[in-house]
């Protein structure tokens, strides 16, 4: 639409749209911030902006005294594993139903997509205690488990939405050409999927970086991730904003940085496809 | 394509999936339903069978159930109303042109990416504490007294910080939605003689409803599951408790099995009802 | 070389029969097309020779041995899709090269057969570019030549001209039938336009709902059609077809006439109508008559600068009576 947008109107909806983001935004940037301060200065009366003695202290002090290094390690370890094996199970899963559908693909990948519905409350006791008799509880492959297992409908999901956009006269091209199904793969289906991968990569390891239910309480102190760490903080001694301010923004600012660059991987992932 | 021997494949390569899948919803939820017939209380030696469906009945007939239930409707009403009108709004106006569009965006998305014990704790302790918060603040600023969110509006306090992290994903559903909408189909409109209210009623709010319904649905989804936020503020005290934290405090903290896991099953019936409408307009959008 | 013969095949998907029991046999070195209205099997039949789809009964037999078991990499065919299937993340000479990488051919004579293809196609210049930077014809012209590279025993194409504009069209069609004389391979064609048969085929098979109505050269369709269907498919505009009364006085149930067999006058003639539509393009005109009686009407080809215009009232009439066509009740002819 080409029509002379006034100036005005413009300058008028920009000023009201950035007052809002900057709203929104406010108590990311407001935790950012604090962690820069003392905690005298955190919870001073009033409360400065910006013109404050800016330290790093309490990263030091969160970083080293806390063994944030562990919790950070282990949220590492369990986002990245449990989408790397999601991966694994779902890309020949995709495949199977983009490029061979069935009769029943159809209801196959609803009912699949079905079993992230579940609340998760339903399963928990059982969970519990398949994990303590097993011995996995509070392990690292028992929470890769879960979470793979809580994300897989998902990872398959956009798999599947993305290798349908590959025409498929393309693949059939490289079986007359010659291919059989490892080259297939290998030549022309990964390098037109990479893109769609790599977005299914980078939503399920944020997903499973924020999940707080499992790894709340399948973990007490060896594999506790970063959701349990912070949540440590809701009964503290002392003062402890600041403190509070830099564990945070430590473990928010990898997901904030990879979750700006997947908001239309969220669009797709997330809504299963029914908004487009 | 579609060769018998591309079938065969097909079936192998998708047997994992499907085999994990399965066991995941079936070994955890026949053990619950087990457990939903059993008298199970670990802490006080209890365990023997119950009385039919005795775990069932006094489950629903408990007043902390009608309780939950209110709470969970209030908790899930009151997220949805904010994010899905908010979303409409944000929505609207982020579609308008608009100098560094792009950084407004990141920044109404953020939250969406935080970790819920962050965003819980930042929220209970830097901005609603009546002593130290920035509410406070703010309240003493224009001489009233502080308010105390999380032990006089618990509920509310929740609600609230639940709906800024969902706010992003409902304004993102229905921006995309915005944009997907033809223009074509607004320009033969005003053609044909309809104002920018009627254009918005007619053609851009049918074409939103679906995208609106499905944030909806899938929002739901999600919000009956909430549990981080409730566990690091109030720990489910003052009315604050929902369904899933009460069968989570039955099951984990009272120890009361049986009666959690009746619970837990009646969750899961509730939330399959939900399922049912989403699948359902999901299904609708496979078929193009 | 280029021989392949199927026997009796037939392909359901699911309780749905596209293609009933089928008998064909294609001789090496010919170029043979199918046509036939949208839905009437001829992609499907191609996808079954080149090994796409599997048949659901009956023999494909390729130089003589039995095919019908044998994966579309192994056939020995090439094929040339419709939206040319270009793989989009590799250059020009990567593409046209695949095939003979899965064929495990060594680099340095692979190198030398892509630039001989591409000299032929006049690709030379594009080898390094992605598919993305090319026009549509220069597309077109990759995808046959990674066909070519393989040295087929036939090449498959899959109505390759339907994405190009008008002009393009025709230069592919004569270049496609330059390639096929230069080549001298077995060429299987499958298009929905009847002119593209009519120019490049030396056999014509005419497809509908599944069943071959005929089988045979250009001209033998014009002149000869087996039925009512290939009388009307073959030659545009469509025949003339009218059946009652005048049909009965030729002894047929329907008759046709070709409209560059019919002549109009203003004096007298076998049939009475009033100009519909007159469509005057230079070189010929079309007269749509409205003749009572004739659901259809009648069209009529006549010169270029003919005085008739809408409106106007004619007499229409065959040429002689050995432009007549007859069908009996059945359609087929007599």
């Amino acid at each position: 639409m080409s029509r002379a947008i006034t100036n005005r109107r413009k300058t008028i909806t920009t000023i009201a749209a950035w007052t809002i983001g900057l709203l929104i935004f406010f108590p990311i940037m407001w935790t950012i911030l604090t962690s820069f301060k003392t905690e005298a200065e955190a919870i001073a009366d009033p409360p400065s902006l910006l013109l404050f003695e800016w330290t790093t202290e309490n990263y030091g002090v969160v970083f080293e005294r806390s063994n944030y290094a562990k919790f950070l390690w282990n949220s590492i370890i369990i986002a990245v594993g449990s989408t790397l094996v999601g991966l694994l199970i779902a890309i020949p899963s995709a495949w199977s139903m983009a490029f061979v559908p069935g009769r029943r693909t159809k209801d196959v990948l609803m009912w699949m997509l079905s079993t992230k519905m579940m609340p998760a409350v339903g399963v928990l006791y059982p969970i519990v205690i398949l994990a303590r008799n097993s011995g996995l509880f509070d392990t690292h492959f028992l929470l890769v488990l879960v979470l793979m297992l809580m994300n897989l409908p998902i990872i398959i999901w956009m798999l599947y939405t993305y290798f349908k956009e590959i025409p498929v006269d393309i693949l059939e091209a490289a079986r007359m050409d010659g291919a059989n199904l490892k080259s297939e793969l290998i030549y022309v289906l990964a390098p037109m999927a990479l893109p769609g991968i790599a977005s299914t990569m980078l939503l399920n390891i944020i997903l499973a970086w924020n999940e707080a239910f499992w790894t709340l309480n399948l973990t007490t102190v060896d594999a506790a991730p970063l959701t349990a760490f912070i949540a440590s903080y809701s009964s503290p001694e002392g003062l402890f904003y600041a403190k509070l301010s830099a564990a945070s923004t430590m473990a928010i600012a990898p997901i904030l940085i990879m979750g700006w660059f997947s908001q239309k991987q969220l669009v797709r992932g997330l809504t299963f496809g029914a908004v487009k | 394509m579609a060769t018998q021997q591309s079938r065969s494949l097909a079936k192998l390569m998708n047997a994992p999936a499907v085999l994990m899948l399965l066991l995941w919803m079936l070994v955890p939820l026949c053990m619950t339903i087990y457990f939903s017939f059993l008298d199970y209380r670990p802490l006080r030696g209890v365990y023997e069978w119950a009385d039919g469906f005795e775990n069932y009945s006094r489950f629903l007939s408990s007043s902390s159930f009608t309780s939950s239930v209110m709470v969970t409707l209030i908790m899930v009403g009151g997220i949805l109303a904010i994010t899905v009108i908010g979303g409409v709004f944000l929505a609207m106006l982020l579609d308008q042109p608009i100098w560094g569009q792009g950084i407004v965006r990141i920044l109404v998305i953020a939250p969406f990416f935080v970790m819920p014990t962050v965003s819980a704790l930042v929220w209970k302790n830097m901005f609603m504490n009546p002593v130290n918060g920035l509410f406070a603040y703010i309240w003493k600023f224009f001489g009233a007294q502080p308010v105390d969110w999380l032990s006089q509006a618990p509920l509310f306090s929740i609600i609230w910080i639940v709906s800024w992290q969902w706010l992003p994903f409902a304004t993102l559903i229905l921006l995309t939605a915005f944009q997907s909408l033809d223009s074509e189909q607004l320009e033969a409109a005003e053609i044909d003689g309809a104002n920018s209210v009627s254009r918005f009623f007619y053609i851009a709010l049918p074409h939103l409803s679906r995208a609106i319904t499905v944030v909806i649905l899938i929002q739901t989804i999600f919000l009956l599951s909430i549990f981080a936020e409730i566990f690091v503020t109030t720990n489910g005290a003052f009315g604050t408790r929902s369904l899933t934290y009460l069968v989570y405090q039955r099951v984990l903290e009272s120890q009361n099995i049986g009666l959690g896991s009746a619970g837990g099953i009646i969750a899961v019936i509730l939330a399959n009802i939900v399922a049912l409408f989403l699948m359902r307009a999901v299904g609708k959008n496979l078929d193009r | 070389m280029g021989n392949i013969k199927l026997t009796q095949v037939t392909k359901s998907f699911g309780d749905v029969n596209v293609i009933p029991p089928l008998d064909l046999e294609i001789n090496d070195g010919e170029f043979v097309v199918f046509v036939g209205p949208s839905g009437c099997g001829k992609s499907t039949l191609l996808r079954l020779i080149a090994g796409l789809e599997d048949v659901t009964s009956g023999n494909i037999a390729i130089n003589g041995e039995d095919a019908t078991n044998i994966p579309p990499a192994k056939r020995g065919l090439a094929m040339v899709f419709q939206s040319y299937a270009l793989y989009p993340h590799m250059s020009v000479r990567k593409n046209i090269g695949f095939p003979l990488k899965m064929a495990g051919m060594d680099k340095a004579e692979a190198e030398k057969k892509i630039d001989e293809a591409a000299a032929v196609l006049n690709l030379t210049d594009y080898l390094d570019r992605r598919p993305g930077q090319l026009s549509g014809g220069q597309r077109q012209r990759v995808a046959i030549g990674r066909a070519i590279v393989r040295s087929p025993d036939a090449f498959l194409f899959d109505e390759p001209l339907s994405n190009l504009d008008a002009a393009l069209r025709v230069n592919m069609r004569l270049e496609i039938s330059e390639l096929h004389q230069q080549l001298k391979t077995t060429m299987i064609y499958v298009t929905h336009d009847q002119v593209e048969a009519m120019t490049m085929a030396d056999k014509i098979v005419v497809l509908q709902a599944g069943n071959i109505e005929q089988v045979g050269s250009p001209i033998e369709l014009y002149k000869t059609p087996a039925n009512k269907f290939v009388a009307g498919f073959i030659g545009s505009p469509k025949m003339n077809f009218v059946t009652g009364e005048e049909a009965g006085k030729h002894g047929a149930h329907t008759i046709g006439v070709r409209p560059e067999h019919l002549v109009a006058s203003k004096t007298k003639g076998t049939w009475k109508g009033v100009i519909g539509v007159s469509e005057h393009l230079g070189s010929d005109t079309f007269l749509r008559v409205n003749v009572p009686g004739l659901e259809e009407g009648l069209v009529v080809r006549a010169d270029g600068d003919v005085a008739l215009y809408h409106g106007d009232e004619v007499y229409v009439s065959p040429q002689d009576t050995s432009r007549i066509y007859r069908f009996d009740k059945d359609d087929q002819a007599i």
